[in-house]
């Protein structure tokens, strides 16, 4: 359910980010203010206990197949919704950082979907909606069940939602959610079995551990989490519909914030002006994919491949980026080599290689 | 966290990226903070482009390369985590393909439809995104990488989570590879446990996590922790950062408003825009 960074646009990831700050800000505080102080190395090694537990498998009756914890929920268990939530995020950083599970920009969805949401829907909504103080009984475990399983299914259907959002995917909204949605009630039940068998033990060995006291961030309202969400669901909306009003690709405006073509289109005299003539001379993408040699006047908007008659496809334009592409791809790894030979040679002048 | 499973190999591959981190090259000895701002910037910029887009896209693996060179990474390691992480970017991607069949592309008769091109476009994309994230820890390493996010004001605490939990990464999965060898030697064979047993392993394994948390926050208190986490700054901002960043920054736009690959190949083609 990791989101990469190559199905992510600027504009959600950045989105994404703001709402994975200001929850991780909002925590490191609630932390920070908290009594305990022994909740440092506890939330670290709470970390790379989910690192280790899901090196542990258990075979799934029936199917063949095999399951483990993802860890989301039973953080937030034990840990309490604030801790778990940067427990959680600094586990999403290292699988980013060290297996390239998830990417940088990829990141704020990965923390959203998998941290915001058990924490701080699951969790306070369903779960102790409907455990109440009831921890280890039946009534308990089927909370942890049904709230290991909303916030699966909350979670993939926000990725349906910021893969949507990026429209770098073909991939129409119905056929995704069909897609990811069963999938994830399966991940769901499983991740509720393994939070609850590994609950379950710890209840009849030790059961003083799960009643640690004071969870941080437990006591938060049940008001402010509404509020949160909705704030949040009002700016994603306003991002989405936005998206949809310049549909198909929704990225002019960052493509203008980056680039300043605006700019470089519109001021046609000094360097500028030698620069754009350049551009139109050589680029032969000017900015907006394959579609607009034919019309060079009509660039940003008709955007869709079906805009474009078909004549106006060019081979001459299409070799030329083929050529073009390949030898810079070709440049740059013969530029990487001989920027290794000198970095070695350099090193072994210094006496260190 | 539905990731991949994790096993006793890629703690061996966290400790690889480990031990290139504190290598000390040219690349090694730019600050964390440059790097990160660099690798972000290039991220952004890299997904900024339309989704039909190949060429314009080609020059920015230059900032990989550079990363991966001059900081004497192997590129076989790093080649290898990209393909390990390929199969989610791959399914989705490709629908593309199979939803997109406009033909946006000719070379000479054969014509390419919008999806492949898309599709490749999101492949390049997914190499140079995950190569320079890879890249960026490569080049510097955790450590440094974290306290470099604590000046940039990401909040201590993070940080500190974010260092114990590498830090006890290994402890606490040398611990879980070590159930699960015992297990292995008393299963007779058998791969995969029940849920019964499950539960008890994973318990065990967070019991002795929690026992080792109270160890080592013990072990905090004999040595004056006082609730107060502290950092340690390790670097200054130098200008030759400041040249880094600024360079950087400065070629990303350039890549960005023109498209070099295609500049290129007008020239040596003589083909015309």
């Amino acid at each position: 359910m990791h989101m990469a960074d190559a199905l992510v646009s600027p504009a959600v990831g950045g989105t994404m980010w703001a709402a994975a700050g200001g929850s991780i800000a909002f925590c490191a505080r609630k932390v920070k203010q908290s009594p305990r102080d022994d909740l440092v190395p506890l939330m670290g090694v709470m970390g790379a206990f989910v690192f280790a537990a899901q090196m542990i498998n258990f075979s799934i009756p029936g199917t063949g197949s095999s399951g483990h914890l993802g860890g989301g929920l039973i953080l937030t268990l034990l840990l309490g919704p604030c801790a778990a939530l940067l427990v959680i995020a600094s586990v999403l950083t290292v699988q980013a950082f060290f297996f390239a599970d998830g990417g940088l920009l990829a990141l704020g969805c990965n923390i959203v979907n998998l941290g915001c949401i058990p924490a701080f829907i699951a969790y306070p909504l369903v779960y102790r909606g409907l455990a109440g103080n009831a921890r280890s009984t039946s009534r308990g475990r089927a909370a942890t069940m049904v709230a290991a399983i909303v916030g699966l299914q909350l979670g993939a259907f926000a990725v349906v939602l910021e893969t949507r959002a990026s429209g770098i995917s073909e991939l129409p909204f119905g056929a995704f959610v069909l897609l990811m949605q069963p999938i994830h009630l399966a991940i769901g039940v499983v991740e509720g079995l393994a939070t609850v068998a590994a609950l379950s033990f710890i209840a009849r060995a030790r059961p003083e551990a799960l009643s640690a006291p004071s969870q941080v961030g437990t006591s938060v309202r049940l008001r402010s989490v509404l509020v949160g969400v909705a704030v949040c669901a009002a700016i994603l909306g306003g991002v989405a519909s936005w998206f949809a009003s310049t549909h198909p690709d929704g990225l002019e405006w960052s493509i203008a914030g980056v680039s300043g073509r605006e700019e470089l289109r519109s001021s046609r005299d000094g360097l500028r002006g030698k620069l754009a003539a350049l551009q139109e001379a050589t680029a032969f993408l000017p900015g907006y994919g394959f579609r607009t040699t034919g019309h060079p006047a009509a660039p940003a908007e008709s955007d869709r491949p079906t805009a474009q008659p078909w004549p106006a496809v060019s081979a001459e334009t299409s070799l030329s980026g083929f050529v073009g592409g390949s030898l810079t791809l070709a440049l740059a790894c013969l530029l990487g080599l001989g920027l290794r030979a000198g970095a070695r040679r350099g090193a072994g002048r210094t006496g260190r290689g | 966290m539905s990731g991949g499973v994790l096993g006793l190999g890629d703690l061996v591959e966290i400790g690889r990226l480990d031990d290139l981190g504190r290598l000390d090259t040219p690349m090694h000895r730019v600050d964390a903070r440059a790097k990160a701002i660099v690798v972000l910037a290039f991220i952004i910029v890299v997904m900024s482009f339309p989704r039909y887009e190949i060429s314009a896209i080609t020059p920015f693996i230059l900032c990989p390369v550079a990363f991966i060179s001059l900081g004497r990474i192997p590129v076989r390691h790093i080649a290898r985590k990209i393909l390990v992480a390929l199969p989610f970017a791959l399914v989705i991607g490709l629908f593309n393909p199979i939803l997109d069949r406009q033909p946006i592309v000719a070379f000479g008769p054969h014509t390419v439809a919008g999806g492949w091109v898309s599709f490749a476009s999101i492949l390049l994309r997914f190499a140079l995104t995950v190569g320079a994230a890879l890249a960026l820890v490569a080049c510097t390493g955790l450590y440094r990488l974290g306290a470099g996010l604590g000046q940039l004001g990401v909040p201590r605490v993070f940080v500190v989570q974010l260092l114990f939990c590498h830090r006890y990464l290994f402890v606490v999965a040398d611990e879980g590879g070590r159930m699960m060898r015992g297990v292995a030697l008393r299963s007779d064979g058998k791969r995969t446990l029940s849920l019964r047993v499950y539960g008890s392993l994973v318990g065990h394994l967070l019991l002795r996590s929690l026992d080792r948390a109270e160890r080592v926050h013990r072990a905090m208190l004999a040595r004056g922790f006082t609730g107060e986490i502290r950092v340690m700054r390790c670097s200054a901002f130098r200008g030759s950062d400041w040249l880094f960043v600024c360079g950087w920054l400065a070629f990303f736009a350039a890549a960005r408003a023109w498209n070099l690959a295609a500049a290129l190949g007008c020239l040596l083609t003589g083909g015309a825009a």
